[in-house]
Parts: structure tokens; sequence; C-alpha cells
């Protein structure tokens, strides 16, 4: 059993190209599964997950546990209320307890940025970040290239602008480091207040205006603006966020070229993004989600030490 | 404000045979031996005759220096005497070679009155170890809000004021302290944070807290409070003692305040003269502290600052945790670091045996200098000062192991690493506190 992973997935900032292209190339096969009739297959039979959902999440956890289903694996659902955390239990207690219960691997969601790398020092079982604090959320980041890479083909030289809180997000961070990794060119554009002081360092291009971003891209990935952000004094208004930030149907039928749109949800619709842009023909913010579950069958099929050239039989079955 | 009781005329000489004799406060660098008697430095030169019933140290091949002194650290007691009391942070103290430490207020119950200020004395001569100089709060309970009693604190024993952890955020309490302060000839400590610069912090803002994350501590909310209090002791004519610095930009200004003639001393911690940001990488709450480690650039500056005595003292923000509260999440982690036992190793290793500063000026900064800045005892070996010695050897090789240490803090960025330099004999008042036993 190689592992070409290594043993967590805990960002796409330790990752090389070729590790990146091999989950990707790995969630082809694995799209079909979802389409049939029956859909599963036996690649992880016997194995244990522990799907570890310490922050509120839809589609993120439903998305992890229909990938570990639809490969067989048994998967146990832990949330923070009603739990053992919500007695007081630290992140080691929990993670020791599950682990003495013999478990593979773990999922975690987490609001703390480096939980799962504190998770992935102290247990054996392979972790998978799905979303730590305002660091990175890897799947969402593979997800969303997948989703480029069906549409436009090639990666290579596209051009992608993120919008909206980088700052805060860990979508951003993934989406920057799988895209420049890919080969493709990165921007970003939101209010400077909602930009880390140091985003140039991180080899992206910086648009002040929205205008100027839609002009230059040929896909938006539009960021959920979390509501708590003005309170914190961040931004004046949601409503003069949408008016001078907002991805809007006039703002892209001013540019001379077509803008695929994307968002990672949950979307705040006449926010960050107006819903005829986002129900719209350029939008492909579904196919995201459908991809979203062929790309963690993939990551959990690698981690779990699947060999990726056999994906395509372990699809049909061992048997095969 | 004796922190021990006096040594009495029964105590025995102690002859410190054939070590470098190095004093900065009266230039002194030479090899010779340096005599104790009742509590005093007696005499210092060229092989004294060893006096009948007299204790020989052989100090061949290690360095006589005036005592160390601490001027902040973190003693924890009252009120959390399960993460350090002050027994054991003034025996941790003997370990590393420090013969004095100040004592910062921030305790539970605060060190705002005379009382604190008293058992906290009390405490330290039971644990007959080093000395230790009460802090006490610039304001009640450090709420920042109405001024403590620093005239009975002084006089019961406090040798400085400091809100310290808790940054004095209004201008107008700041001005006042530094003026009611001029009665009594003591130092105001600020710890230099703009609270809403720096709110919801937990590492330096740049490039590496972009990467992990981590919501970030820009070098301006240090900044910007060291400009105010630089200014303020201007307007008042009080001293300021700015705590840790670490920032670039905060060397600036202290050189500019200097050269105006204000007032203004300052510190910086071992750690933040030998690591940097980039310790923080993969989460580990050992290297979050208050201020963050920052970049190299503000490493460098800060090797400047001590060089060129812009930094006046090198003192270690000795801040012991429980082992639970930093095996956390980073966000939820406490900031400080142990620093106590691994100061002088750290400081000689990355300091002094790399040239970067030399012994007389790490000596200075290490003892002369806190003494001076806050009118304390010791900081000289001229004759007739207090008896209060620190011989180390500059070469003897170690390697940190947290579980050997001696305060009940564990919390070091700098376990495992080899470090060339200890602390062999700390005297107080002329009796041997500590002795390593290689």
């Amino acid at each position: 059993m190689t592992r070409t992973l290594g043993k967590d997935l805990l960002g796409l900032e330790p990752l090389s190209t070729e590790q990146i292209r091999l989950i990707l190339d790995t969630a082809e096969p694995f799209k079909e599964v979802s389409e049939r009739q029956i859909k599963k297959v036996p690649a992880l039979r016997g194995m244990t997950i522990v799907n570890l959902f310490f922050e509120a999440s839809t589609r993120t956890r439903i998305s992890f546990e229909f990938a570990e289903k639809r490969l067989s694996a048994d998967t146990v659902n832990v949330g923070s209320s009603g739990s053992s955390v919500q007695k007081g239990e630290t992140l080691v207690d929990t993670a020791r307890n599950l682990e003495a219960m013999r478990i593979n691997m773990v999922v975690i969601r987490h609001s703390a940025s480096g939980a799962a790398h504190f998770l992935a020092d102290r247990i054996e079982s392979n972790v998978i970040n799905a979303g730590d604090g305002t660091h990175e959320h890897p799947t969402q980041g593979l997800l969303d290239l997948l989703t480029l890479r069906d549409h436009f083909r090639t990666l290579e030289g596209r051009r992608v602008c993120i919008v909206g809180d980088v700052l805060h997000s860990r979508v951003a961070r993934s989406n920057i480091w799988g895209l420049t990794k890919m080969g493709v060119e990165v921007a970003v554009c939101g209010p400077r207040s909602l930009l880390p002081k140091d985003i140039g360092e991180f080899g992206v291009r910086v648009f002040k205006r929205i205008d100027e971003a839609i002009e230059w891209a040929e896909a938006l990935n539009v960021l959920r603006l979390q509501l708590e952000r003005m309170q914190a004094g961040y931004i004046p208004s949601l409503r003069e966020y949408n008016r001078v930030f907002g991805v809007t149907r006039e703002r892209l039928e001013r540019a001379d070229h077509e803008v695929l749109i994307m968002h990672p949800g949950p979307m705040n619709r006449g926010v960050e993004i107006d819903s005829d842009v986002a129900d719209g023909e350029q939008s492909v913010i579904l196919d995201q989600v459908t991809n979203g579950v062929a790309v963690r069958m993939a990551v959990l099929y690698l981690l779990a030490g699947g060999r990726p050239d056999l994906a395509d039989a372990a699809k049909g079955g061992s048997e095969r | 404000m004796t922190a021990r009781a006096p040594s009495g005329a029964a105590s025995r000489d102690v002859l410190l045979r054939g070590g470098r004799i190095l004093d900065p406060s009266q230039g002194i660098d030479e090899t010779g031996d340096v005599l104790l008697r009742n509590g005093v430095v007696e005499a210092h030169g060229r092989s004294l005759g060893t006096p009948d019933d007299a204790d020989v140290i052989d100090c061949g091949g290690a360095i006589i220096a005036p005592g160390f002194i601490d001027v902040h650290c973190h003693l924890r007691e009252p009120g959390r005497e399960d993460v350090e009391t002050i027994a054991t942070g003034a025996r941790a103290a003997a370990a590393g070679g420090f013969t004095a430490v100040c004592a910062m207020p921030n305790t539970e119950p605060v060190t705002d009155n005379q009382a604190a200020v008293g058992f906290i004395l009390r405490q330290a001569m039971r644990a007959g170890a080093a000395r230790v100089y009460p802090i006490g709060a610039i304001s009640l309970g450090q709420r920042g809000e109405q001024m403590a009693e620093f005239g009975e604190m002084v006089g019961a024993g406090a040798v400085a004021v400091s809100d310290d952890g808790k940054p004095v955020a209004s201008a107008h309490l700041m001005r006042t302290a530094l003026e009611y302060a001029q009665s009594f000839g003591i130092p105001v400590i600020d710890h230099c944070e703009e609270p809403t610069l720096a709110s919801g912090g937990a590492m330096n803002e740049g490039i590496v807290s972009a990467r992990l994350g981590v919501k970030g501590i820009p070098a301006e909310a240090e900044e910007v409070m060291v400009a105010r209090d630089i200014l303020l002791a201007r307007l008042t004519g009080g001293h300021v003692h700015l705590a840790h610095m670490s920032t670039r930009g905060s060397v600036e200004l202290i050189r500019w305040g200097k050269a105006q003639g204000v007032s203004v001393t300052a510190e910086v911690t071992p750690h933040h003269l030998t690591l940097t940001e980039n310790a923080c990488e993969g989460y580990d709450t050992h290297a979050k502290m208050n201020p963050p480690l920052r970049t190299a650039e503000d490493l460098e500056a800060l090797r400047d600052g001590v060089r060129d005595g812009t930094i006046d003292v090198i003192a270690t923000d000795h801040a012991p945790h429980h082992y639970d509260a930093k095996e956390r999440e980073f966000a939820d982690a406490p900031f400080g670091i142990v620093g106590l036992e691994t100061a002088l190793g750290v400081l000689l290793t990355d300091l002094v045996h790399t040239g970067i500063i030399d012994l007389p000026v790490l000596v200075d900064r290490l003892a002369c200098a806190p003494a001076r800045l806050f009118h304390l005892p010791g900081g000289s070996l001229a004759r007739g000062t207090p008896a209060h010695v620190t011989v180390f050897d500059p070469n003897l090789e170690w390697s940190v192991d947290p579980a050997a240490f001696v305060s009940k803090g564990r919390n070091t960025p700098y376990a495992d690493r080899l470090l060339r330099g200890r602390a062999i004999v700390t005297i107080v008042d002329g009796q041997v506190i500590h002795r390593f036993e290689g």
C-alpha cells in the first residue's frame, strides 16, 4: 500500500502539483459512481471514519458522508452540541477517545485555525481537514479546481479572481495554493480591509474594483460575506458592499467575454452575489457541489492507501 | 525592602578563586579572585590569600559577574500556585543565574496594595533563593481606571509600577502615573499594546499569520504606544520603562527618545532576540507570546539596540503555564513561555558565541543596567556592594530538558536545544543559593 498523499490532508499549501493532479485524476472515475442507480463501491469496506464537525456545516458534512458511504466505509458523525465537547472536553481528549475505539480516519471541521494539524500530530489515524478556522479548506479548493478543469479542460494559464472576504476565508487560501500550483493566474478583489496585509506575497494580483476584476478574469470565485464582518467594523454595511463589490448581472454584461461564476456556499443572495447571477447560465455553483463528492471520494481512497491506477477498477468492485 | 534575612556576621567567607572577573560597572575584565565577607564584596584582585574557614570555590574557566537581575517575570503567586509559586520561581531564577527578579503584579488578586507587596516579600524570604522585588500595579485591579497607592506599595518594598499584561489604554492615566511616580523615584513600566489594534490577535501580523489563518497583531500596535509613552515621558519628566520590545520601529522610536533626552529605558527578551514568527509554523503554541515573535528584520534591529544601548536591559518575561493550557488550539492557548533557566544559555549560544554582542555588554544588560535603572542593590562587584554574584561557565554544553526545570513551568520553545553556557554558582548576600552539580 503506497501512501501517495502522506498520512493526512491538512491543506493544499503542502501538496505538490503532482499530488493535486493525482487527486483530480483519481476523482474522475469516482464521478460516475454517483450517477449510478446503486451508488456504492466496496473500496473502503471495513474502514471506520468519524466526521467530527465542531462547526455548523450542511454541504461539506453531507458531501463527506456521501463520499464515505458510497465507498462502503462505516461512518459516525459527531457534532459539538450534545457531545462531550459541550461538557468541556478538550479536542485532544476527544480525539484520543475516538482513536481508542480503533478508527481509521477522522474528518474534522473546527473554528480554530490549525485544529486539523493539532489532531494529526497527536493521533495515528488519517486526518482530513474539512475546514479549520480561517486557514484552509482543502477539499473545497480541490472541488473548485475540478470544476474549473471540467469547464476549461486545462487549468494552465487560466485567469481566476477570488472575490470578497479573503482575510477570513479558508476557501480563499486553499484556492490560492491550489490554483497557483496548477499554473492558474490568480487575482483577488475585495475591500482592502478584508484582504490580508501581505496578500501580494502570495503571488496574486490585487484588483481594487470589481469591474476591473471581471474584465480580467475568466472565472470568479465569489466568497461568502459573513454578516459578522459588518458588526466587527470591517465594512460599513452589506448594502454598500453589494453596490461596490457585489457580482451583478449588469457588471457581468459589461465585460466583453463570458465569466464563469463559482461560489463555495452558502450564498447571501443580494449581498456578494445577485440571484440572477447565481442562477444564471454562467454559474457552475451546483456542479461544484456534485464534484465535491467525487473529490472527497478520491481523497478518502488515496489516504486509505488505494492505488490511483486502480481507482477505475475500485469503483467496479474489488472482484473485478 | 530586603527580600531575605540579612546574612549576619556568622556567615562564612566565600572565596571565588581564579575566574575571569567581569564587572562592566567598574570597567573590570581580569583574571583573579573575589572575596565575599559579611554579605558584601570584600575584595577582588589577583591571588587573594585564603582566609581561615572560607569556602573556596574554584572558578577556573568561569566568569565571575555581578548577580543577574531579571526585571520582568511572572511568579503566579498568589492565585495560580499550580503553575508557579514565589518559591519555585525564585529557585528557578537562582538556577538560571539570577540573584534577583522583579515580580509582575498580574496575580490573582492583583498586587495593587501594600499588603499584597508585603506578602510577596514574606514568601520570597521563606524561599531563601533569589531575591524577589515586587512590582505594584499602576491601577487598582489593573483595570486601567483608578491609580493604585504607589506610595504605600513603595514603602512596603515595591520597586516599580506596571499594569503588565494589560496595556495602559488611557493616555491620561499613563501621564498621571508618570507624574505621580516621581515622588517615589520609581519607573513606570508599560506593556505597549494598543488594545483595539491587537484585539484577538495571536501572533505577528504578516505573511506567516496570513498563511496560517491566524489573526495577527501588527507591529504598529506596539509602536503606537511606544511613541505615546515616550511623548508622555517627555511631557512629564517621568521615567518610563518599556517592557519586552519586539519591533524595529520601537527601537527607532526609543533611539529618537533618548536622543531627545527623554527618560525612557527599555528591555527585550531572549526569545525576541533569537526567534522569529517562523517558530509559529505548525501552530506551535510554545511560540505564542505577547508581544509576538516578529520578523528577522525586527530581530536584527533589536540586536542592534542591545549592542548600542538603545535597549538597556534583557529580561525574561518568564511566564509559566500549565501543560494543558498550551496543549490546545493555537488561538485558545495562553501567551508566554518560561525563561529563567534558559535565558543565559540562549543568549550566550546565539548572541555571544556567534560574535553578535560581546560578554561585557551581555553582563551589563543582565546585571548592571537593571540595578541602575530600578535602583536595586547589586549590579556591581565594587568593594562594599552587597555580595550578589553570578558565576557562569560560558562553554559548558547542555541540552534543554524541560522536565528537569526547577520552575513548575515546562512551556519553552527551546526544548532539546543544545546550549553552550550555564550558571554554575549563584550567590545572594554572600551565601551560595544555587550550585550546578554537573
